[in-house]
């Protein structure tokens, strides 16, 4: 049924649809309407017989998870930012325990200096946690993908890490189309899961590994993760046969026929990508962009294929890894050995900044023209940041970076517009 | 596509009324984005929300950088906030005051404009008289489908409706109907001079 609501709500009432039994979260910043919806819907009976708990922290959520899925019961949670961090070594915990919680990252940065908006850095900062991790492009395939999380997670019993961008998806109002309870049911089976605490018949699970066996065990994650390489598109041809649209899969392709330039980027700035590559394609440009949905299982013959032909490849990514570059476009030139092409990495949108049609064109028109620098800042202050290098030549004690140049902006608090 | 911006303080249904706004479109069978400026929300500090309406599913996730139409919830905004960033020429605005664009010191800045696109609404009195609060986010919404055109009363009606129950509802659906009124007749009015 077609629905113009927030973000947050079409994925709380998906994630509802999904039948989970156990949802823990810390409701205290950052955090989004989605658990504070599925809280309301566990109070009023509604999600039945599903228990929320209320935990005193991000490590208290994922940990309640980690032992609410080793029990057998499917399992909720959802985080942003410094939440994500706070948690992180439970986070590891679930994955190599192989237990199939479903969580939703509200994508936001990761301080210092404190802020709430929204860039890739929380998740991308867990990319090696062991965690299946997707991305949305817009609020109908963030439900749609935890949907289809469930399903994998439980199928391959690894966790999955569905991301939406913070604020730019959470806080929309969109149209969504909200699947039915028939339709969910006939898609996503009962938990039945691998390994399950059973006074009945008891196991322990948690052992300490020692060198013996460690690698192997960790191996068998790697496997495991791979296997979910083919699982993805065999789900998202069955959710499509069910639901009746094209959501999940691997990475997509939009307008590369023929392309010369091909943008790569994750999220919802694919949205904006595409007008802008409309807009270049009625000019004559050969310009196109694949959207990686599926950043953990990296799909490297995917994104290869998808590239193949291009003369060269612009990464854009939310996210950085200081004193390297991107992290996303470390990722895409693995799937790129090789080949010859021209590599750019764009970092953009970091901490909120918005990423606008106009700077993109500019930056596609440079690329086209092999103008760009490898590593790219888009829409830095160039201004702003030598005024701060100055200062520090000048002033030994030249002060904390980020009041510095606050003050240099003339703001009394953060704000993005 | 056409887009609008709303300018009010936190508290005064800002971020609503956008949503609300979304929802009406909808309703009309058309795309619609709302989105907030993602700030930390604080009571009486400025608030930016936007709406974009089209006939085709909207990508586009920049702010909306140059409106069609400009919703201002508080007029105390106009000499702290760089408001009118970007509108497009001949576009639309509507102001909660009860005042005149010369006596807001506007007079000048819109001399060319087209009159009848210039509307001004009374909202904090007619929220106040009909819902009892000082809300003036619904009532704009009622003087928005008067000015601009795009969206129809009964959709707005509809909308506040979906979002508010029993007396909140008939009381914002009352203001939201003066509010029309109101805009029609000086768009007539300006019409009129013109």
């Amino acid at each position: 049924m077609l629905k113009q609501m927030e973000g947050s709500r079409a994925v709380a009432e998906a994630v509802a649809l999904c039948r989970p039994e156990v949802i823990c979260a810390y409701p205290i910043s950052p955090q989004t309407h989605i658990v504070e919806a599925l809280g309301e819907m566990v109070k009023d009976g509604s999600l039945a017989p599903c228990e929320f708990i209320n935990v005193e922290s991000e490590f208290a959520a994922m940990s309640v998870a980690v032992g609410a899925s080793a029990a057998g019961a499917r399992s909720y949670t959802a985080t942003a930012s410094q939440g994500l961090l706070y948690m992180a070594e439970a986070v590891f915990n679930a994955s190599g325990l192989g237990l199939p919680i479903v969580m939703t990252v509200a994508n936001r940065a990761i301080g210092a200096p404190i802020n709430i908006w929204n860039d890739h850095s929380d998740a991308l900062a867990m990319r090696d946690a062991g965690w299946i991790q997707l991305f949305a492009e817009n609020n109908q395939e963030a439900l749609d993908l935890h949907i289809q999380a469930f399903r994998l997670g439980e199928e391959l019993s690894l966790p999955v890490m569905v991301c939406m961008d913070g604020f730019i998806l959470t806080h929309a109002f969109e149209r969504v189309d909200m699947p039915t309870q028939a339709q969910v049911d006939a898609y996503l089976p009962c938990y039945e899961p691998r390994q399950v605490l059973d006074p009945g018949e008891p196991v322990s699970i948690g052992a300490m590994v020692g060198p013996e066996a460690f690698m192997e065990v960790r191996y068998l994650a790697h496997a495991r993760q791979m296997e979910a390489l083919k699982l993805i598109p065999a789900y998202a041809a069955e959710f499509k046969a069910v639901f009746g649209r094209d959501s999940g899969g691997l990475c997509h392709s939009y307008r590369t026929e023929d392309a010369e330039t091909i943008v790569v980027a994750m999220g919802s700035v694919l949205g904006t990508i595409k007008d802008v590559i409309d807009e270049m394609r009625e000019a004559g440009h050969k310009i196109g962009v694949l959207g990686i949905t599926l950043f953990r299982p990296f799909p490297v013959e995917g994104v290869r294929a998808g590239l193949l032909g291009a003369k060269r490849v612009v990464v854009l990514e939310k996210s950085m890894a200081v004193g390297l570059g991107g992290i996303l476009s470390t990722n895409v030139r693995m799937a790129l050995s090789g080949l010859h092409m021209h590599g750019y990495t764009v970092i953009a949108g970091l901490g909120g900044r918005a990423i606008t049609r106009k700077s993109l064109l500019g930056l596609f028109l440079k690329a086209e023209k092999d103008e760009l620098d490898h590593v790219t800042f888009l829409d830095l202050d160039w201004v702003m940041v030598n005024k701060q290098l100055e200062r520090e030549k000048a002033h030994r004690r030249s002060g904390p970076v980020a009041e510095n140049l606050l003050r240099d902006v003339g703001v009394v608090a953060a704000r993005n517009y | 596509m056409f887009q609008v911006r709303i300018h009010g303080r936190g508290g005064q249904g800002v971020v609503t009324a956008a949503e609300m706004l979304s929802v009406a479109a909808f309703d009309e069978g058309r795309h619609a984005q709302a989105f907030p400026s993602f700030g930390s929300e604080r009571t009486g500090a400025p608030v930016v929300a936007f709406c974009r309406i089209d006939d085709k599913e909207i990508r586009l996730r920049e702010p909306i950088m140059e409106p069609d139409a400009l919703i201002i919830q508080d007029p105390t905004l106009l000499h702290q906030v760089d408001c009118f960033a970007g509108l497009k020429r001949d576009g639309y605005i509507l102001i909660n005051t009860s005042k005149t664009f010369d006596q807001l010191g506007l007079g000048e800045f819109v001399r060319d404009w087209r009159p009848e696109r210039l509307c001004t609404v009374p909202a904090m009195e007619l929220a106040l008289k009909h819902v009892g609060r000082p809300v003036p986010n619904v009532p704009l919404l009622g003087g928005f489908a008067a000015v601009a055109d795009v969206l129809r009363l009964e959709s707005v009606i509809k909308a506040i409706e979906e979002r508010f129950k029993g007396k909140v509802a008939a009381g914002n659906v009352a203001a939201a109907k003066e509010a029309y009124a109101i805009v029609k007749a000086e768009m007539e009015e300006a019409a009129h001079h013109a």
